[in-house]
């Protein structure tokens, strides 16, 4: 049982932020993790910049943009990481494209995340096949998690795939969006939350796209387990900087 | 060895679909369906009377005299530069807004490097009643004013990609999160032999028509349906997919693919694909791709915008780590002068992104008595500019 399944286990709902790593500065990466828990946050999705990400909006891009530029490598990142958890200890989740992953070598990468002490990944297009083909094996061996996305237009079928495949939580995308790319919900993610709630999985569903405020991640968590916030929360660093994290998570849990 | 995709959306090692679940039901959806509508008879015939009809086909394989005797060889020029809209593109826009129609689409977007396939996309909205919004890099919009003009006359909204190189890739990039963002109504039509399967293979069928008609046209002319050699230039790969596809289990026919070298192979200023490109993946699929050490995708640079591509469609990546294919990389100067010569004998202007195909008949020996079809996948009316600031006319 890795940090993500105990977390899963207490009988709070989970609030997780996302942030990519480099920024917005290069070294910023470590210091934002321990204030984010300092803070309260129960869990944190790091994200590895890439050039081409497509499933993100303009706020996520343009923060993944500036980390490269800054110098930010996948080698870097491990780097930065090597001694986190001397001073953190809630599940940690490493988040990107399949592509950055495949040229550090995906068992290198997976092995590189349990010395570490990373407890999932989230690969967004890294189709579920081609997981359980090839890689499914390896991220077992080295202890992580994979998360699976889902969608208001995935199928109940496919949920249920997914549902059996995944051993941790699913990543509930709460709209037809990329990230960033709206406020609040209507009703159409009301009975989207609903319906996938009804559908009783296994894995309990964290929400994602969309959460900005405490309002929406009251609305998010009302049926689901938890909720994350990344455009929101890089916003915010970009307009307040570093040094302020706290006044952002507890704007969230107000 | 096959050379075409397997049940599986892969060619060998290179192909398959990488998207984020976002995209899968649209993708799948499309899977499912794209043979079964090829086949239809009805569909068949709708997509064959506007090929011969709208855009003019059979384009005409031309004997290029003056050519061949320069060369010492027989020179063929497949003409898709003689097709509506000015290029090759046209093929595979009128198959896929047909597709989109039979999948209950009612709203298309696509990306554009040129504008040639942009506007190749607009033209079939137009003639379709289609809402279309075509995604163009900021810097090939500066740099491509007149199929933007061509576009937005064809009713189609041209939507600027502001991020990274803000070209080619960042348009797809956009394209492919504007259907993220609206994955009922639409279908994106990808003008390349690139993207998640099964768009390599749809492509590549749709603009198949193009070695389907060289080969008995060829058989009208010289008595034998395969040339000695085919020719075509590459950037994503489509007008090199359809020019390819009926000679890829032909072992007596030499394919020849032709990359964009731009300032040289060696001189960070290259779209060579296969000769800087490693394995990895770029919208989703798997192919080769120029990118750094840590796996980003690096900015790709030649004259010509329809090959400026980082990456090359699976089937290529393919037929050139397989042998099939012989790949040549061909610079910008090097283009540049074919695209003068083929103008001065052959009184044809080619698009800069043929004249590189045009190009290794300087470097490539062939014997007098060997036939080599080149396709001639555009004309140079868009590159007029670039010629003129060149040549200094």
């Amino acid at each position: 049982m890795n940090r993500i399944h105990q977390k899963l286990q207490e009988g709070k709902k989970i609030l997780s932020l996302y942030f990519t790593a480099g920024y917005p500065t290069l070294n910023d990466t470590v210091k934002i993790i321990q204030d984010l828990e300092k803070n309260g946050v129960d869990m944190i999705e790091i994200g590895l910049p890439f050039s081409d990400p497509l499933a993100d909006g303009p706020t996520i891009q343009a923060s993944s943009t500036q980390a490269l530029k800054n110098g930010m490598t996948t080698s870097l990142l491990f780097q930065q990481l090597k001694d986190i958890r001397k001073s953190v200890s809630i599940p940690l989740i490493l988040m990107g494209y399949f592509n950055p992953v495949l040229q550090y070598g995906v068992e290198e990468f997976c092995k590189k995340c349990q010395e570490i002490g990373i407890d999932g990944l989230i690969l967004p297009d890294l189709p579920l096949d081609v997981y359980q083909e090839n890689y499914e094996a390896i991220f077992k061996k080295y202890g992580l998690v994979n998360i699976f996305l889902i969608t208001p237009q995935t199928s109940d079928d496919r949920i249920r795939q997914i549902d059996a495949a995944s051993d941790g939580f699913i990543y509930m995308v709460s709209s037809a969006s990329v990230t960033g790319s709206q406020d609040g919900f209507g009703n159409n993610q009301e009975a989207y939350f609903e319906r996938i709630s009804d559908m009783r999985l296994k894995n309990p569903q964290i929400v994602g796209f969309g959460i900005s405020n405490s309002e929406t991640f009251q609305q998010a968590t009302k049926h689901a387990k938890g909720a994350i916030i990344g455009s929101a929360f890089i916003k915010f660093l970009t307009q307040k900087g570093v040094d302020k994290v706290g006044e952002f998570v507890k704007g969230i849990q107000k | 060895m096959n050379y075409n995709v397997d049940e599986k959306g892969y060619y060998g090692e290179f192909g398959g679909a990488f998207i984020p679940e976002m995209l899968y039901p649209n993708v799948e959806n499309l899977r499912q369906q794209y043979l079964k509508i090829m086949a239809e008879p009805s569909f068949k015939k709708e997509f064959d009377q506007l090929l011969k009809d709208y855009v003019g086909r059979p384009s005409p394989l031309y004997f290029a005299k003056r050519l061949s005797e320069k060369y010492n060889t027989k020179v063929y020029l497949k003409r898709e530069d003689l097709n509506h809209t000015g290029a090759h593109k046209v093929n595979n826009t009128i198959g896929q807004i047909l597709m989109a129609k039979r999948l209950g689409k009612t709203r298309i977007i696509a990306e554009t490097g040129a504008g040639q396939h942009g506007v190749a996309t607009a033209t079939v909205c137009a003639l379709m009643g289609m809402e279309c919004i075509v995604y163009m890099g900021e810097i090939d919009i500066a740099r491509q004013a007149p199929n933007v003009a061509r576009m937005k006359m064809l009713g189609a909204k041209v939507r600027p990609a502001l991020s990274g190189s803000r070209t080619l890739k960042d348009a797809t990039n956009e394209a492919i999160r504007d259907w993220i963002n609206n994955p009922v109504d639409t279908h994106y039509i990808i003008g390349s032999a690139i993207g998640p399967h099964p768009y390599p293979d749809m492509v590549t069928r749709f603009q198949s028509v193009i070695s389907e008609e060289i080969k008995w046209q060829l058989k009208e002319k010289e008595g034998r349906e395969n040339p000695d050699y085919v020719v075509a230039c590459i950037g994503g790969g489509s007008n090199a997919a359809g020019t390819f596809y009926h000679f890829l289990h032909e072992k007596e026919v030499g394919i020849i693919a032709v990359e964009a070298a731009g300032l040289g192979v060696d001189s960070g200023e290259s779209a060579a694909t296969s000769v800087l490109g490693k394995m990895g993946i770029i919208h989703g699929c798997k192919t080769l791709l120029m990118q750094t050490a840590d796996g980003q995708i690096t900015e790709p640079y030649s004259i010509s915008a329809g090959l400026d591509y980082p990456g090359v469609g699976p089937m290529h990546a393919h037929l050139y780590k397989t042998g099939r294919a012989e790949f040549i990389a061909v610079t910008d100067d090097e283009a540049m002068q074919a695209g003068m010569v083929l103008s001065k004998l052959e009184g044809i202007i080619p698009a800069i992104e043929s004249s590189h195909a045009f190009a290794i008949l300087e470097t490539r020996k062939f014997r007098p008595e060997e036939i080599v079809v080149f396709n001639l996948s555009g004309r140079g009316d868009k590159d007029l500019d670039t010629y003129i600031k060149y040549f200094k006319l």
